[in-house]
């Protein structure tokens, strides 16, 4: 068979997102929308200028640290749909720093922080073991033991705000003491004017550190090398030696680490509370999407992430929910068809001839 | 098998009986394969005709052909006297032939009446399957088929699933059954009711084509053998009272010229495995290796003869800790290796060529440099502190692309695009590269070219001059006996005899005496047949 060129992979994908853009603008159209302006709405209020250009890094954030935590777990061809709650469970462990409180409301955030974030992974990482151990030892099928377990953070999450961290009946947990924020660049305005307003949180360099060193632990790293090669083919990476159940239950992991991580950082970025509402927003999801786009690679994926947080962002001033939310999906589909494309060559036989 | 007595001296099987099917210049193509090439093969009627040849001889598509599965390149079929010309096996069926394939065809959750129902256009829309269970019943009755029609198929060992084909089969009004490889999964008393059951069927004035590479069995109950060798007839139509274990054994395996090859003599050195009284099941849970024991010294190659299937695979697998043996233990150098892992084989020298290039051998998305450093990247210089270094890698990688001529434009290109040739040179660069002290070869030429094999051949005997241990398990019996210093033969998962080949090479003598091992008949059976013949 003949390699198709190099650009192959990057055009058909592109062809793919265009035509779900032609399909998200009927969709619109037959909403009673303008396909084009809402379009180029959706452009402007994301890149418009400083303000939604950090509003959009915002909504990036949490979905760049997902989508790091899918692409590792199908690097393996372990179907993680559950980063979802890894990354509820994360916020979860952060907030519990606050909350117990573990750390008193004074401590430095030098210190706040990293115990916070650590608390963030931990509680991903164990999110994330279960469903691997299951997989490992009684082939239980991750789709739906990781499925399952996003609706156990939500409801275990729901049990501490409404019952023990409730602020006043409220569904929701006290704020938390500004120690235990992650830095905005507004902190920063009174030095740099121009910081003013903006939200961009530390979270974002925190997603771009995990998606450096994850790209190095994949494609530079002994195990790296080991999850490939089980990935791409199990019963090679048998014969080489490699164990697998130890790897599933290592990458499901990390898996849940990174997503975790993320519900760390947009819990103490963003929210400043806990409270399932925002925290369970689809980021889990949306990270799915992200990581088949970036084709597993972390460092596209802070590329796709960042469109996605436009396309959530500024899709929210069409429609709080319904068109952009189906379009995200339509991209998706888009997507998944056009793999075929990369895997089968197209010929057209016409009826009567012989294959 | 000795109990099974031949019975069958059916009248109507004399010269000029009916002809059932005429099948004249089959041409059949894979892909780089003919698998039959102009075949011709005649069923009488009221016969067991049996359809003798080693794996990949051709039998299997030769019969799909018949049963309308594959559609002949050149070549006519006579059914009952009419050209026929089958496009689905429903054509054919219409025509009286049934296939009963090696893999049952059979719904699980099923009962027996409903799955022989499966397909029909009667029942049309109620079943009533209380009726049709007492119609299976006496079919069943009939033919000596016990099976109870209301369980499902699931409850059903492995012998009643296939009585429930033969049903299927028989219900469907099939005068000619063909079946491939009936034995394979049965049980000897298993084996013994299927025979009746046929001899049963032929009394009806059916005829059945049995495909089969077990000369006793052939013996046993057919009227008449054909054998096929690399897609075409050795033996046409022979009278199975007027033949010989021998002649059929000489024809299904050949008698040709041994090629020669350089081969040094080498004095093989110390012990390096030893296999020991191994037993161990296959994927099914079925009883692949019986107290198989063999062993290699250093700087030999000892050639597994065998036809696939009678337990080579497995063998591998358990010397390389792929596969856990129930019984017996393996010895490398000294070390018993068997039932620890992989690794451990790995980490003492163990090297594997594996049988399967695609599915196990390579990881096919990954690059050349990938796929080289496989058993290596866990050692330095290539592993440092848990990293990979790339460019000692892909260093590594070109000096192998270098030095075992792999044809490919640089060494980042995913393995899926190579040659066949191109992928065993790839797994013998790696696996060569690591020093072995023993090496498993499977099949290491499997469908290569001839330039390729020529150059596996060599490397296998450099890597006895320098003094590895080699394993050789292959179905080219040429290629064993011209490579190997010593051949055992495997059957059912027992080593059947050794044959030492000296300086002198093979002789025509050895052939035969492996063939009929390969047959199942043990080496002291041979020489105790010979030393009568002799008295």
């Amino acid at each position: 068979m003949k390699e198709p060129p190099r650009w192959y992979p990057a055009a058909v994908s592109l062809g793919a997102i265009m035509v779900a853009l032609v399909l998200g603008g009927i969709l619109i159209a037959f909403a009673g929308g303008d396909p084009f302006r809402s379009y180029a709405h959706i452009a402007k209020a994301s890149f418009g200028n400083l303000g939604v250009l950090s509003d959009t890094i915002v909504k990036a954030t949490p979905i760049l640290l997902t989508s790091l935590a899918c692409s590792i777990a199908f690097r393996m061809k372990l179907w993680n749909i559950g980063a979802e709650g890894q990354f509820i469970m994360g916020a979860f462990g952060a907030g519990a720093i606050v909350l117990t409180p573990i750390l008193p409301a004074d401590t430095s955030p030098w210190i706040f922080i990293p115990v916070m974030m650590l608390a963030g992974i931990l509680m991903g990482a164990i999110w994330g073991f279960f469903p691997g151990f299951l997989k490992a030892r009684f082939n239980v099928n991750e789709i739906i033991s990781t499925l399952m377990m996003n609706y156990i953070a939500i409801s275990w999450v729901n049990f501490f705000i409404f019952a023990v961290w409730t602020e006043g009946g409220f569904q929701m947990s006290p704020k938390f003491p500004e120690n235990a924020w992650l830095p905005r660049l507004l902190d920063y305005a009174k030095t740099i004017p121009i910081f003013s307003g903006l939200t961009t949180h530390l979270g974002l360099l925190i997603g771009i550190v995990a998606a450096i060193v994850l790209w190095i632990v994949i494609y530079r790293s002994r195990w790296g090398y080991e999850i490939r090669l089980i990935g791409d083919n199990p019963r090679a990476a048998q014969y080489a030696g490699i164990n697998i159940t130890r790897n599933t239950v290592l990458v499901m992991m990390l898996s849940g680490a990174l997503a975790g991580l993320g519900g760390m950082s947009e819990i103490t970025g963003m929210v400043h509370r806990l409270q399932t509402t925002p925290l369970a927003a689809g980021y889990g999801f949306t990270g799915i999407i992200v990581a088949w786009l970036a084709k597993l690679n972390p460092l596209v994926a802070i590329l796709v992430s960042i469109l996605f947080g436009a396309l959530l962002l500024a899709g929210r001033e069409i429609q709080p929910s319904g068109v952009p939310k189906m379009i995200q999906g339509i991209i998706l589909v888009c997507l998944i068809a056009s793999d075929f494309l990369m895997r089968y060559r197209v010929r057209i036989v016409r009826a009567g001839e012989e294959a | 098998m000795d109990t099974l007595e031949r019975k069958t001296t059916n009248p109507s099987v004399a010269e000029g009986a009916t002809l059932f099917v005429e099948m004249n210049g089959i041409v059949k193509r894979f892909p780089g394969v003919l698998a039959n090439d102009h075949v011709d093969f005649v069923l009488r009627h009221g016969e067991i005709h049996a359809l003798l040849g080693e794996n990949g001889a051709g039998k299997s598509t030769l019969m799909n052909v018949l049963a309308g599965l594959y559609r002949p390149e050149s070549g006519t079929i006579l059914v009952k006297g009419k050209v026929v010309n089958f496009s689905s096996p429903r054509d054919a069926i219409k025509a009286g032939i049934g296939m009963i394939h090696q893999h049952f065809m059979l719904v699980p959750s099923q009962t027996v009446t409903e799955n022989i129902l499966l397909g029909l256009d009667k029942p049309r829309f109620r079943l009533q399957l209380n009726e049709y269970d007492h119609i299976v019943a006496d079919l069943s009755e009939r033919f000596g088929l016990k099976v109870e029609p209301r369980a499902k198929v699931w409850q059903l060992s492995v012998g009643e699933q296939q009585r429930v084909e033969i049903l299927k089969m028989l219900y469907r009004g099939t005068d000619i059954l063909i079946m491939d490889e009936p034995t394979a999964v049965l049980a000897p008393q298993e084996i013994e009711d299927l025979f009746k059951t046929l001899r049963a069927m032929v009394a009806e004035g059916k005829s059945i084509i049995f495909i089969s590479h077990k000369l006793h069995e052939v013996m046993a109950i057919a009227d008449r053998v054909t054998v096929l060798r690399k897609g075409k007839v050795t033996a046409a139509g022979l009278d199975a009272r007027k033949t010989t274990l021998q002649e059929l054994a000489r024809q299904m395996v050949g008698r040709e010229v041994i090629f020669h090859l350089d081969k040094k003599l080498n004095t093989p050195g110390e012990i390096v495995l030893e296999v020991e009284d191994v037993c161990a099941e296959n994927d099914k849970g079925l009883q692949a290796l019986n107290g198989l024991s063999l062993d290699v010294r250093a700087g030999e190659i000892v050639g597994l003869a065998g036809v696939a299937g009678n337990g080579q695979r497995e063998l591998a697998q358990v010397i390389t800790g792929l596969r856990r043996c129930t019984d017996g233990c393996v010895i490398l150098n000294g070390e018993v290796i068997c039932n620890r892992s992989a690794l451990v084989g790995i980490q003492r020298g163990v090297s594997h060529i594996p049988e399967d290039r695609t599915g196990v051998g390579t990881a096919p998305d990954l690059s050349v440099t990938d796929n080289v450093i496989m058993k290596q990247y866990r050692r330095p210089p290539i592993a440092q502190h848990g990293m990979l270094n790339m460019q000692v890698a892909t260093k590594f990688a070109n000096e192998l692309k270098e030095s075992y001529d792999i044809i490919v434009p640089n060494v980042e290109t995913p393995v899926r695009l190579l040659s066949g040739g191109n992928l065993q040179r790839v797994i013998l660069a790696r696996e060569i590269s690591g020093q072995p002290s023993l090496m498993v070869a499977v099949q290491p030429t499997r469908g290569l070219d001839v330039g390729a094999i020529e150059g596996v051949h060599r490397l296998l005997l450099s890597q006895r001059e320098s003094g590895a241990a080699i394993l050789l398990i292959s179905e080219e019996l040429e290629e064993l006996l011209s490579l190997s210093d010593r051949v055992y033969v495997i059957y059912e998962g027992r080593i059947m005899g050794e044959v030492k080949i000296g300086a002198g090479g093979s002789s025509p003598e050895m052939i035969d005496t492996v063939g009929l091992m390969m047959t199942g008949t043990p080496l002291e059976q041979i020489r105790k047949g010979e030393a009568e013949r002799n008295v």
